[in-house]
C-alpha cells in the first residue's frame, strides 16, 4: 500500500530506537521525531530558557534554532523605547537567552523581523519535508510547503531545545478535498472558515490534514500558508499540502535555501513527497467550491461562520442542549439577536493582518478594492499591519500604503498586533471588529471586544461600508 | 514533575463547551517570564469584572466550588492557543484534574508535562457528574489513576473507568521528566544526525 505525504515525512523522522533496551514497546504508540527546525519567540521561551540553565543543559542544535519578536511588539513608533515594560522586559529576556545560548535572534530592529509564521518561509528556512515546531499553535501554516508542522507548548519548547526531538504519538490522517474552483471574491480564508464550520473546531482532533483537490493546486503559497494556517482552529496537529512547483518557485533564492547542485537535489527529494495513488486515509472530507460563499463568523469560536447572506441562528434551533448553551452564550456576549443579518452587523474597527492574512497577495487584495474609496466614518480605526519587514517594503514598493492611507486606514509596523492584543493594539470593550485573523474568542483582540473572521477582501470593504458586504459582488477577477 | 496517583475532592463544573486557552489564561498575563503565580489569574475575565471585583455568578467564585481540585468541563476544553501558561494557572490556582468528553490535542499534552490528570468521559457520563454535582456541590469524587476510575464517594452507582495511553499514565504516576527519558537515546539521536537527516547546505 502506498503512503501518504504526512507518512512519508513522519517515517523519515521517526527515530530507531530498537536497538535499545529502554525502547518502548510498539502498542505505546510513543515515537521520537528529530525536529529540522525550531522557531522561538518571546512569550512562550522564557520559561524553558530558564529550564535549560537550571538542568544545567546546552540547546543541542542551535543551527537548527531561530528566534524573532512578534507577539509583544509595538506596530508604530519603533524609534522609541517600548512603553510597556513588562513586554520590554520579555523581549530583553529573550536576546539575553539568545546570546547565551548562541541561537540567531532577529529583534525588534532587524530587517529579518516579523511575524514567526511569515519570516520562517521568506527566509527559505521552511522547506519540504522538514520537521518544524515552534511554541505557537499557528506553526501549521508552514505545512503549506509540505512540511510536519506543528504548535508546541512550553516544556516541548525545553525538550526540543535539549534534545532536537519529541515525543510524539502518531497521528491519524485526513484528507480535506477542495472540489471545484473559486469565484472571484472568494479566497482561501472562505475555504478554511467553511471547513471549520463544516467539521467544528474539533472535527481533526487527533489528525494530521493533508489539503487536497483542484481548488488547492490552484492556490498560491500565501493562500496555502492561510489555509494550513488555521488547521488548528479544526483542532487538528497539522495541516500540510503537497509541494509542487509553485512550491519550488517560491523557496528558490530565499536566503536559507539549498543553492546549485544541492538545489537539484533537493528538488528530486521534495517531489516525492506526494500522497501516493493507493495511499489511504483514515477519513476524507469533501468541499464543493463553487458553492462558496464569503464566509463571516458571528460568535465566539470559529466554528460559529456563516456564508454572507445568512442570518444568525436561533439556539431554539440548535442540534443539542450544549450547542444551544454556547449559542446563547455567544449571541449574548457579542450582543446579537438570532435572527439578523450578517449584512447588517455594524462595526467600529477593521484589522488586517495576522499568521493568517498579512502576506503580500493579501495586502493586494485588500488595497484593490478599496482603491479610491474612504473608509466609512462610523469606522473609528482601520489598521494594517504586514507580516514582515520584507512585505511591507514590497507593499510599499508597489504604492499599496498609500492606497490604504489615502482611504483612512493606519499603515503599520510588523508584528501580531490585534490578532492578539498582547500590545497596545487592542479593542474597547463593546467593539466591534473585521479581522483576517485566526480566532473570534472572547477578549481575544480586548477584553469585551467582538471579533468577526474574514477574508482581507470582506475586511477591507467592511472598512468602506461599515458593515459586511459581499465580495463576490465587489471583485470582478 | 510532581507525580499523581489519586485524589479525593469535590468538583466544580464548568458548564461551557469550546473553552479556550485564552479563556483560561488571557494573553495580558503572558508577559511574566516565570513559570508560577498564573492561578490568580484563572479564567480572569470571567472572574472578576472591569473592576477586578469578584464575579458572584461564576462557578468557581461560588463558596461551595472553592475547594475543588477536580474541574468538570464540555468538549473540546483547552482549544485554541497553544499556551502552556493554561495549565500552569489551573495547576496553581488548584486543579489536578480536569474530566470533559474531549480535550484539545495541545492542551491535552501541556497537562502531562505538569502533573496534571485530564480524564475523557462519553458525554453521557460527564453529564452525569455534571448532574450529580449540581444536586450535590460538596459531592466528593475519588480519582484512581493506577485503576483508572472515576468514583462517587455519596453514590455507588456513580463509576466510571476511563482509558489513557500507558506511556502518559506511567509519566503520571512516577513523574517522569520527558528530557530524562528522551536522553537515554543520546547514542540514537546522534546516529540519525550523522547519517539520516536531510540536509541540503
Amino acid at each position: 500500500m502506498g503512503k501518504t505525504l504526512f507518512e512519508k515525512v513522519w517515517e523519515k523522522h521517526s527515530i530507531d530506537l530498537s536497538g535499545n533496551p529502554s525502547a518502548p514497546p510498539q502498542e505505546e504508540n510513543k515515537n521520537l521525531i528529530y525536529i529540522d527546525l525550531h522557531l522561538v519567540h518571546e512569550v512562550t521561551s522564557p520559561q524553558a530558557f530558564d529550564g535549560l540553565r537550571l538542568a544545567n543543559r546546552k540547546i543541542r542544535r542551535p543551527d537548527l534554532t531561530f528566534a524573532t519578536m512578534d507577539h509583544n511588539v509595538p506596530t508604530k513608533d519603533r524609534d522609541k523605547p517600548v512603553k510597556d515594560q513588562i513586554s520590554a522586559k520579555q523581549m530583553e529576556y529573550l536576546a539575553k537567552n539568545c546570546k547565551e545560548f548562541g541561537v540567531t535572534l532577529y529583534d525588534l530592529n532587524d530587517f529579518n523581523q516579523g511575524i514567526v509564521h511569515v519570516i520562517g518561509p521568506e527566509l527559505g528556512l521552511t522547506l519540504p519535508g522538514k520537521t518544524i515546531v515552534c511554541g505557537d499553535s499557528h506553526t501549521s501554516t508552514h505545512g503549506a510547503f509540505g512540511a510536519l508542522a506543528f504548535g508546541i507548548g512550553t516544556s516541548e519548547v525545553e525538550h526540543v531545545m535539549a534534545t532536537q526531538c519529541l515525543v510524539q504519538t502518531r497521528p491519524k490522517t485526513m484528507r480535506v478535498n477542495f472540489k471545484g474552483s473559486l469565484k472571484p471574491g472568494i479566497y482561501a480564508k472562505d475555504m478554511v472558515l467553511a471547513l471549520i464550520g463544516k467539521i467544528g473546531t474539533a472535527g481533526a482532533t487527533g489528525y494530521v490534514i493533508e489539503y487536497a483537490g483542484e481548488a488547492i493546486e490552484k492556490l498560491s503559497m500565501e493562500g496555502r500558508m492561510t489555509i494550513c494556517n488555521m488547521s488548528i482552529e479544526a483542532g487538528a496537529r497539522a495541516g500540510m499540502i503537497a509541494p509542487d512547483a509553485k512550491t519550488f518557485e517560491y523557496i528558490k533564492g530565499k536566503e536559507y535555501s539549498p543553492t546549485g547542485e544541492n538545489w537539484e537535489k533537493a528538488v528530486s527529494y521534495w517531489k516525492t513527497l506526494v500522497t501516493d495513488a493507493d495511499a489511504v486515509f483514515d477519513t476524507e472530507v469533501e468541499i464543493d467550491c463553487n458553492q462558496l460563499t464569503p464566509q463571516v463568523t458571528w460568535g465566539t469560536s470559529p466554528g460559529m461562520v456563516q456564508g454572507i447572506h445568512t442570518e444568525l441562528p436561533n439556539p431554539s434551533s440548535a442540534p443539542d442542549d450544549v450547542t444551544a448553551g454556547s449559542w446563547k452564550k455567544a449571541l449574548e456576549y457579542m450582543d446579537l439577536e438570532a435572527g439578523l443579518k450578517i449584512s447588517d452587523i455594524k462595526l467600529d474597527k477593521v484589522f488586517i493582518g495576522s499568521c493568517t492574512n498579512s502576506r503580500i497577495e493579501d495586502l493586494r487584495v485588500a488595497a484593490s478594492v478599496i482603491k479610491g474609496r474612504k473608509k466609512a466614518d462610523s469606522i473609528k480605526l482601520a489598521m494594517v499591519v504586514p507580516g514582515s519587514h520584507r512585505i511591507k517594503q514590497q507593499a510599499e514598493a508597489e504604492g499599496l500604503d498609500k492606497i490604504f492611507t489615502e482611504a483612512g486606514f493606519e499603515w503599520r509596523e510588523p508584528g501580531c498586533s490585534m490578532c492578539l492584543a498582547m500590545n497596545d493594539d487592542v479593542l474597547e470593550p463593546g467593539e466591534r471588529c473585521a479581522s483576517t485573523s485566526n480566532r473570534n474568542f472572547e477578549g481575544r483582540q480586548g477584553r469585551g471586544g467582538r471579533t468577526y473572521l474574514v477574508s482581507p477582501a470582506m475586511a477591507s470593504l467592511a472598512a468602506i461600508h461599515g458593515h459586511f458586504v459581499d465580495a463576490t459582488q465587489e471583485v470582478t477577477v | 514533575m510532581k507525580e499523581f496517583k489519586n485524589l479525593i475532592s469535590s468538583a466544580a463544573p464548568l458548564d461551557a463547551a469550546n473553552v479556550d486557552t485564552d479563556q483560561i489564561i488571557p494573553k495580558n498575563f503572558l508577559k511574566r517570564i516565570e513559570r508560577t503565580g498564573f492561578g490568580q489569574f484563572l479564567f480572569y475575565e470571567w472572574r472578576f469584572d472591569m473592576q477586578g471585583k469578584e464575579n458572584p455568578e461564576f462557578v468557581l467564585n461560588k463558596k461551595e466550588f472553592k475547594d475543588a481540585k477536580i474541574l468538570l468541563a464540555r468538549d473540546n476544553f483547552g482549544c485554541g492557543s497553544s499556551r502552556e501558561h493554561a495549565p500552569w494557572a489551573l495547576q496553581d490556582y488548584g486543579f489536578t484534574v480536569i474530566i470533559a468528553p474531549s480535550f484539545a490535542d495541545i492542551f491535552y499534552n501541556n497537562c502531562f508535562q505538569n502533573g496534571i490528570l485530564p480524564i475523557v468521559l462519553s458525554s453521557k457520563n460527564v453529564d452525569a457528574l455534571f448532574q450529580h454535582t449540581l444536586a450535590n456541590p460538596s459531592a466528593q469524587y475519588e480519582i484512581d489513576l493506577p485503576s483508572q476510575k472515576v468514583i462517587s464517594k455519596d453514590n455507588s452507582a456513580l463509576q466510571f473507568s476511563f482509558e489513557i495511553r500507558a506511556a502518559l499514565k506511567e509519566k503520571l504516576l512516577k513523574g517522569l521528566d520527558d528530557i530524562g527519558w528522551t536522553l537515554q537515546f543520546a547514542n540514537e539521536i546522534e546516529h540519525y544526525e550523522k547519517n539520516l537527516q536531510i540536509s541540503f547546505n
